[in-house]
């Protein structure tokens, strides 16, 4: 196709198939490129370039056939290119080897694929197409290797999920710093740290050994689990970029799932991300505030998501004991199935908390125990539980805690002392949308309390809120 | 590539523990050295004395101020050392897991600089 001229239809459709491969491969292409190249900072500057090489020369010469590995090679011509710039006569000895072995590298490479190119039909023997064998390694994904590096125990969580967000996502650094209500220059040196610590301490490009595959799997399911959360949670405001994220960590999830097949806590988390995300348009009244589990449309929930979030959670429960995430994703499950909130399984809930517990007893998970439990036997029980919660210091700053324990009073039609609780929810809430629904519940009860409530507003069975951090469904 | 495995633990508490269990515990030291030393990753080492017998130097405008006690008081003191040579951050964690300290204390694995001997 060389120097034949593309009209304006076929430029546009050139254009978005770009677009496309940008955002679907830079992930994958930047993985790759970190291997071949041994930096971030490296792979990421040439993949720019490559990138900007593919939109002067493309719309001309067409898409190529293998645009991964035309954009893994130019990439790598232009690492090579770089360092040679960059390097002097006075450069240490293994510098200079390093680009020496690099441009031999890059020769081989070439070879490959003009040999490739000449004698086959596109795949081989090992079933793995020519694009494939060209920019993988034969041990495997790259894109695993990169999840592994970002999420390595000796970074920071918090640069763990902006390294992750930033290589893998290809969400840009001012995206990110938005998404966590950061300032943009301290999250563009959360970056520079977390890539300085790599490189200094010699943090090693590679799937963990398989001995330490599952404790390092734990870090790597957290950080796409925070990135969901904070998508999910929407601490602030209605930022459209909180869609993105849970986007993306659901991406995340597919990806683990698909090269760690084995992984039953992977395909449990991907399951517990689908089923709280099917009810994402559901969750808010028209004035933006958040409508509990109870009071959601249920058809508004995405059915395709719930679907195969279901599936995944019957292969996951067939796969053994169940994990932390499992269960979690066995107790969103059995509220998907509910057509109405009346038919929920409460006592299944119970129990699988009480599993819950078991494993993982932090106060948030025995919050939301105590809230099931006043679910299936009545609001006396659950405050009893909450009462023993009150004792915990961690809990003390923890808004829900009064929440929980007032909704219960307000069952109970115990109104000054739900109000008294109301109050001291307020007092520790931040958020708008929380601060909202408290406040209305407060007046509420005030006017209970003072006999100015009409019966059929007091009437109405709303159920206690949600506690669990991806399942606060006040927003 | 060499890291310093700096092992941290509380001094009170190893003086409270019964003769048995300090020797058992130096025992397990000295078979770790060895370990190490077998495999190649040894390259330096020492135990520590305690706190109370270091001495602090610090010179400020040419004048010289010499303290008793470590720079600073601290939860866990430094207690010994480790230098070793490690493929990389990875290897030198599992080195580090290994010392026995590390199961009561802390040890931080610091990447060394390294400089050509003038």
């Amino acid at each position: 196709m060389d120097g034949i001229r593309l009209d304006r239809i076929s430029l546009d459709r050139v254009n978005l198939d770009m677009e496309r491969i940008f955002r679907e491969e830079s992930g994958r292409i930047l993985a790759t490129l970190i291997r071949l190249l041994g930096s971030f900072d490296l792979a990421e500057e040439t993949m720019q370039e490559a990138f900007t090489a593919a939109l002067e020369h493309w719309p001309e010469q067409g898409v190529p056939a293998n645009p991964r590995a035309w954009l893994i090679s130019t990439a790598q011509h232009k690492g090579v290119d770089l360092l040679r710039r960059r390097a002097r006569f006075d450069s240490k000895r293994e510098e200079l080897q390093k680009i020496a072995a690099l441009e031999q590298q890059l020769a081989d490479a070439d070879e490959a694929m003009r040999r490739h190119d000449l004698t086959s039909t596109g795949r081989n023997n090992d079933g793995r197409s020519n694009d494939d064998r060209m920019s993988d390694d034969p041990f495997g994904d790259d894109r695993l290797r990169l999840i592994f590096t970002c999420c390595h125990p000796a970074l920071a969580p918090e640069a763990q999920v902006a390294l992750t967000l930033r290589t893998l996502c290809g969400l840009t650094t001012d995206e990110i710093a938005r998404s966590f209500l950061v300032p943009l220059p301290t999250m563009a040196q959360r970056l520079v740290r977390a890539k300085g610590k790599i490189r200094a301490a010699n943090i090693p490009y590679q799937v963990p050994p398989e001995r330490d595959l599952s404790a390092r799997l734990d870090s790597v399911l957290l950080v796409i689990y925070l990135v969901f959360n904070e998508g999910y949670s929407a601490t602030s405001g209605d930022n459209p970029i909180r869609h993105e994220l849970c986007a993306e960590a659901i991406r995340l999830g597919r990806i683990l799932c698909l090269l760690l097949p084995r992984q039953t806590e992977a395909r449990a988390l991907l399951a517990l991300m689908l089923l709280h995300d099917s009810r994402r348009n559901a969750r808010t009244r028209d004035n933006g505030e958040p409508l509990l589990l109870e009071e959601q449309s249920r058809d508004l929930w995405n059915q395709e998501q719930i679907r195969e979030g279901l599936t995944l959670v019957e292969s996951v429960l067939q796969d053994g004991p169940p994990g932390p995430y499992a269960l979690q994703a066995a107790i969103a499950a059995i509220h998907a199935r509910a057509r109405q909130a009346e038919e929920t399984d409460w006592r299944q809930i119970v129990a699988l908390y009480e599993l819950l517990i078991a494993m993982e007893p932090s106060p948030v998970v025995q919050l939301n125990h105590a809230a099931a439990v006043a679910m299936a036997e009545g609001p006396a029980a659950g405050l009893r539980l909450i009462d023993d919660l009150e004792t915990n210091t961690d809990l003390r700053d923890y808004y829900l805690l009064p929440a929980a324990r007032a909704d219960l009073l307000r069952r109970l039609e115990r109104w000054p002392q739900a109000a008294e609780a109301y109050r001291r929810a307020l007092a520790l809430a931040s958020n708008d949308s929380a601060r909202k629904f408290l406040s209305r519940r407060l007046s509420e009860m005030e006017a209970q309390t003072h006999g100015t409530l009409s019966p059929a507003s007091s009437d109405r069975e709303l159920s206690l809120p949600r506690t669990s951090t991806a399942e606060t469904e006040y927003k | 590539m060499q890291y310093l495995l700096l092992i941290y633990g509380n001094e009170a508490q190893w003086d409270t523990k019964a003769e048995a269990d300090r020797s058992a515990i130096l025992k397990e030291y000295g078979d770790f050295t060895k370990s190490i030393a077998q495999s190649g990753h040894y390259r330096g080492g020492n135990e520590l004395n305690v706190t109370s017998t270091a001495t602090t130097v610090r010179v400020r405008d040419k004048k010289r101020l010499v303290t008793d006690g470590p720079f600073a008081e601290t939860k866990e003191q430094l207690g010994g050392y480790y230098l070793v040579e490690a493929k990389n951050l990875d290897e030198a964690i599992d080195l580090a897991a290994r010392i026995p300290s590390a199961r009561w204390g802390s040890i931080e694995v610091r990447p060394i600089i390294p400089h050509d001997m003038p």
